[in-house]
């Protein structure tokens, strides 16, 4: 196309700093930057040791990456389409079990079938990419309401279903499935990952000893570090591929079907397949976020507490919150819930304990409130700090009814990202020049009031 | 009307063979179940049983139904705090219960909070009717209360907004009411009723005995009570036929000048309250209480609503009582382990309605 | 419509009863195919029932290649159902729509705009949280990005961009056709009425159609604009494009169309050049019985 280095170099510009790009990769950086410095200094105020403070870091980078990850699929339906899926929840116990299924040890309880983990995470998102299939038939005739009510009832047949002793032999039923492969970090630093006594190997060796001479003795986090770490990697994947996706004629057919379906169909798209693609396309990410998270990350799950309905609201909060339709959005609030929202309140009552308030701890709400009486808010204050776990969706609630009714856009702002593989405002390279003279200002990804 | 007609070319080639196919699956249920009753694999005593409990679940689903069904028709959005309102009905009618029954066995606090046992404070149609009609007068007045204020600072600053917004709105409601009740009560699940008379009916009818408690009949006759009093209100009362106007088509009932923050505020109070007698009664009959009591019963009230086609008052009371009676029916065919499998099948059906019949059984009424 | 003709055409002579479709099918197949090129569109015998009101009873008419055809008709003459049983939106209830020769009857919307046959919205649709250009660049059939291994894969991409690149040049060009270039990053949603019927007709035109149907462009468009996208229409027109313009004013339709249809309940009342329509009893009784 252009053959001069310096002509393939502007090309290369305009493509690459097409929506943004580059400001938007910084400002994600800089965020997790932030975070990282955040929970560390919350780690070291609580006076952890080394490995303690380490270990907040990691465990907040882990739901960080895989908020991002489950949120980012969603706002490929939600976002881009405006396919209201209020099921993906279901859609990651899928991939969960599957991967645990298909890749979990044949001799373990419920037996795995053992196959490589590379086949058995793309099967995982196949195979909830075929569910998927089978919930985007709602998804084609229903209105939006109805859509969310099908979805959700999706969802929950699969976690009742999962959780049936008629299936116990496959999901474990009540017990849980905890037969999964090992994550690829420990199959990296471990002789035999399988095997919870096994010898580190001479890259786990080596590893390990450099985290010793820091002062983390605890093989396990490194690990874990090793995991989270390899979780942003796909995370960043995941997101250059949904930046594709959303910024091509493939996304602007999406767009316009969130807008106004029978206008893009008189514009002859084929709006039926557009959806089917985008709704399999979404749960086999969904599928691949529960594959890495409750599967491979936290090697246990039981659908008693894990794939609740709650977890879908959850991840619609974080995209709401990060500003639907936007992929960096996707991942700013998938990083501002988990570490902000969902982690940090829980670290609020040690850090409290510190203040030497010696709080009162009343025995019940009744005994919360009635001194207020007395004009004594502290067993009210001693209250709330106790129960910041409900204090915590109480929040999070009225954040959300908060959300709808002053920024439907979004807490971060309007990030609408221009759906074009191209700048649209530079016009062709002949007239390049013409076009930026005469007012053609760059545009696309950055937000736009 | 141009979206009608399109949804229902749209799916021109799905609609008949799944409608048949579900049609065929009934149908054979059906010969299933004579054949059982005619073999005497199943006894006659034991479908009264599941008809009679599927019936009193049924009406509560129906109760809560139906205020589900009239916010969604009126003001066109799927209300996800719907289950919200149960809970709250439920809570504040039983603690009001306990109060009344309990006396001086605990402080006014611990009856509250529904700290002592349910044996010592012994709550039951029987042994304490007037706290059980008091919990349930104030279970609804609360709940109606509760509604409108959230309608004030929530849904009112948002009229007009479309409806995924509100509904996105409402789960935050949920969220925040659910949690709000779990920091008061906690997240146990405590009995909060007492035993009560059982008769053993049916031999004179020759359909074998089956057990049926006072409860079920105060839960009939309460369900029975309320909904007669809604279907008067909604015909006798020029309010009641602007709701059912409104119901119908909004923009209509704009033009024709009715009231319309009237009607909606109408709504809420019929709505909450409705739901807050549901609430209180279904745990009349279940026994336990928790916070997360409505959240479990949402779907089920949803499936009840869509059975009966949204914006039908009448739909959701006859859903509801569908639904309720497949749910206990289904055990005849899933037994043992395969129990587990009810809820699923429950929703996989509601999932089967939407697709074949989004009008519901009282169809007509689709407010696009 | 004749129906000796149709019974001539038809192959082995089965004599049907011509109610039912599926047997006169192939007879007036043989006659739409017969037609000249210089008939894009033939509708035959249309009729859309809704629940048990008839909207559109029997209509039959053509328009002619490069021509800037009129339908009018006073409310509820059953012009829009006849434009949306055209445009994919309603299926008939019975009859045939050709288009090109080809049946085009009961297809969905984005089939028969794939055919070339493209409409506007009678309230222009925009995607407002779509820009300008965004909107233009939606509408290009055949776009390789509309692929999603295309839109992702590194090779593949590659191939997006160079289309893209050509169809942005297109893009600009045609909203300089229709002077509101200066508008190409704005939202669509912050257009004003008139702008936004002029973005519908460059987002139109970016299809590449055959034909386009127009349903009242022109409602509550300003003076200045309304004269601005007829000049565009009659240009397109010159330059061989055929249109359908359906409209409830008169005097456009009289002024502008060439060849005017007019519906009265349901069926065609009378057809004809804009003199032949302005002395027709007919046509000024229909009128004359809304007014009043």
């Amino acid at each position: 196309m252009s053959n001069s280095p310096r002509e393939r170099l502007s090309v290369l510009r305009t493509r690459f700093s097409q929506g943004g790009g580059v400001n938007d990769a910084a400002l994600l950086l800089v965020t997790m930057l932030a975070l990282w410095v955040l929970f560390a200094a919350v780690g070291m105020y609580l006076q952890y040791d080394t490995a303690g403070v380490l270990g907040t870091v990691v465990n907040m980078t882990f739901l960080v990456a895989v908020y991002a990850l489950a949120v980012l699929a969603l706002n490929l339906q939600w976002g881009y389409a405006g396919l209201f899926n209020i099921g993906v929840a279901g859609f990651m116990a899928v991939g969960a079990y599957s991967v645990g299924i298909l890749s979990g040890d044949p001799g373990g309880t419920p037996a795995g079938f053992g196959l490589p983990l590379p086949i058995g995470i793309l099967g995982a998102m196949l195979i909830a990419a075929l569910v998927g299939l089978v919930a985007a038939f709602p998804a084609l005739r229903l209105r939006a309401d109805y859509l969310a009510i099908a979805t959700v009832a999706m969802s929950e047949i699969i976690r009742t279903t999962l959780l049936a002793r008629p299936f116990a032999e496959i999901t474990g039923a009540g017990q849980g499935f905890r037969n999964f492969p090992s994550n690829p970090a420990r199959t990296l630093y471990y002789e035999n990952p399988g095997d919870v006594t096994s010898e580190p190997n001479a890259i786990g060796e080596a590893v390990f000893g450099v985290f010793e001479s820091l002062g983390v003795a605890r093989t396990n986090l490194v690990v874990d570090l090793t995991y989270a770490l390899l979780l942003l990697v796909i995370v960043g994947i995941v997101y250059v591929l949904s930046r594709r996706t959303g910024n091509s004629p493939f996304g602007r057919v999406l767009k316009a079907i969130r807008e106004d379906e029978l206008v893009a169909e008189s514009l002859g798209k084929d709006t039926r397949l557009f959806k089917i693609k985008i709704f399999m396309l979404g749960c086999a990410l969904m599928g691949l976020a529960g594959a890495l998270w409750q599967g491979l990350g936290n090697q246990s799950v039981n659908p008693t507490t894990n794939f609740l309905p709650v977890l879908t609201f959850y991840i619609f909060i974080a995209l709401i919150v990060g500003g639907s339709g936007s992929n960096t959005g996707s991942v700013l609030g998938g990083a501002v819930f988990a570490a902000l929202l969902f982690l940090l309140p829980t670290y609020i009552s040690n850090i409290v304990s510190t203040f030497n308030l010696t709080l009162p701890r009343p025995n019940s709400a009744v005994e919360a409130v009635t001194p207020l009486f007395s004009a004594d808010p502290m067993p009210l204050v001693g209250f709330v700090v106790a129960n910041i776990d409900s204090m915590r969706f109480i929040i999070i609630g009225v954040l959300l009814v908060w959300l709808m009714q002053n920024r439907p856009d979004g807490l971060l702002g309007h990030r609408k990202e221009v759906a074009s593989s191209v700048d649209l405002m530079q016009r062709d390279r002949k007239r390049g020049q013409t076009a930026a003279t005469d007012g053609g200002r760059s545009q696309g990804g950055e937000s736009d009031e | 009307m141009a979206v009608s007609d399109r949804t229902s070319w749209g799916g021109r080639f799905l609609d008949n063979p799944a409608a048949f196919v579900a049609g065929a699956v009934a149908v054979l249920l059906l010969l299933d179940l004579v054949r059982r009753l005619v073999t005497g694999a199943l006894g006659p005593a034991t479908l009264m049983t599941y008809l009679w409990t599927g019936l009193v679940i049924g009406l509560i689903y129906g109760l809560a139904g139906i205020g589900l069904s009239l916010t969604y028709s009126i003001l066109n959005f799927a209300n996800f705090a719907h289950g919200e309102y149960v809970s709250v009905g439920a809570f504040s009618g039983w603690s009001t219960a306990y109060i009344v029954a309990g006396g001086s066995i605990a402080t006014l606090g611990d009856l509250f909070l529904l700290r002592p046992p349910a044996g010592r404070v012994g709550v039951s149609i029987t042994s304490a009717p007037l706290a059980v009609v008091v919990g349930l007068v104030v279970g609804v007045v609360v709940t109606v209360a509760m509604a409108l204020v959230l309608d004030r600072i929530v849904y009112r600053p948002m009229r007009g907004a479309e409806g995924i917004s509100l509904l996105i709105a409402s789960i935050g409601v949920a969220f925040a009411v659910r949690y709000l009740l779990a920091l008061v009560y906690g997240t146990g699940r405590p009995g909060v009723t007492a035993g009560t008379r059982r008769f053993f009916v049916g031999d004179t009818l020759g359909l074998g005995r089956f057990i049926v408690d006072s409860h079920q009949i105060a839960i009939i006759v309460a369900s029975l009570g309320l909904m007669l009093g809604v279907h008067l209100l909604l015909t006798r009362t020029k309010l009641g036929k602007s709701m059912r106007a409104m119901a119908d088509n909004e923009d209509l009932a704009r033009v024709t000048g009715i009231p319309t923050e009237r009607v909606i505020r109408s709504t809420w109070i019929l709505g909450g309250g409705l739901a807050g007698a549901a609430g209180f009664l279904v745990v009349l009959t279940q026994g336990t209480i928790a916070y997360n009591i409505g959240w479990l019963l949402l779907l089920l009230i949803f499936a009840a609503v869509i059975l009966g086609g949204i914006g039908s008052v009448y739909g959701a009371m006859v859903g509801g009582v569908v639904i309720g009676i497949a749910q206990q029916a289904s055990s005849i065919w899933l037994r043992g382990p395969w129990s587990d499998m009810t809820l699923p099948v429950t929703f996989a059906l509601l999932i089967v309605i939407l697709l074949v019949r989004p009008q519901g059984i009282y169809g007509g009424v689709e407010t696009t | 419509m004749s129906d000796t003709e149709e019974r001539q055409a038809a192959p082995d002579g089965t004599d049907a009863d011509h109610e039912e479709p599926g047997t006169a099918d192939s007879a007036v197949e043989e006659a739409a195919k017969s037609t000249p090129r210089g008939i894009p569109l033939r509708v035959q015998n249309l009729r859309k029932e809704f629940g048990g009101i008839t909207a559109v009873a029997d209509a039959s008419f053509h328009v002619e290649a490069g021509s800037l055809t009129g339908l009018i008709g006073p409310n509820g003459a059953g012009k829009s159902t006849t434009f949306n049983c055209i445009a994919g939106v309603h299926r008939p209830t019975a009859g045939k729509v050709y288009f090109q020769g080809e049946d085009i009857t009961g297809l969905r919307p984005e089939q028969v705009a794939n055919k070339g046959l493209v409409r506007t919205f009678q309230i222009a649709r925009e995607m407002e949280d779509m820009t300008v250009l965004e909107n233009m660049m939606l509408a290009p059939r055949g776009q390789v990005g509309e692929s999603l291994a295309y839109s992702v894969l590194p090779g593949l991409r590659d191939q997006v961009v160079t289309q893209e690149e050509d169809l942005r040049e297109r893009a600009w060009e045609t909203l300089e056709f229709f002077e509101i270039d200066h508008l190409a990053g704005d939202y669509a949603g912050s257009l004003s009425g008139g702008q936004r019927k002029l973005l519908e007709m460059a987002r139109v035109l970016m299809t590449d159609p055959e034909m386009v149907l127009l349903d009242e462009p022109l409602a509550g468009v300003n003076p200045t604009l309304e004269k601005k996208l007829l000049e565009r229409v009659h240009e397109l027109r010159d330059q061989g494009l055929t249109f359908l313009l359906v409209e409830h004013d008169m005097d456009i339709i009289m002024n502008h169309c060439e060849h005017i249809i007019v519906m009265h309940q349901g069926k065609v009342l009378a057809e004809g050049g804009a003199e032949d329509i302005r002395n027709d009893d007919r046509v000024i009784d229909a009128y004359l019985g809304e007014t009043l």
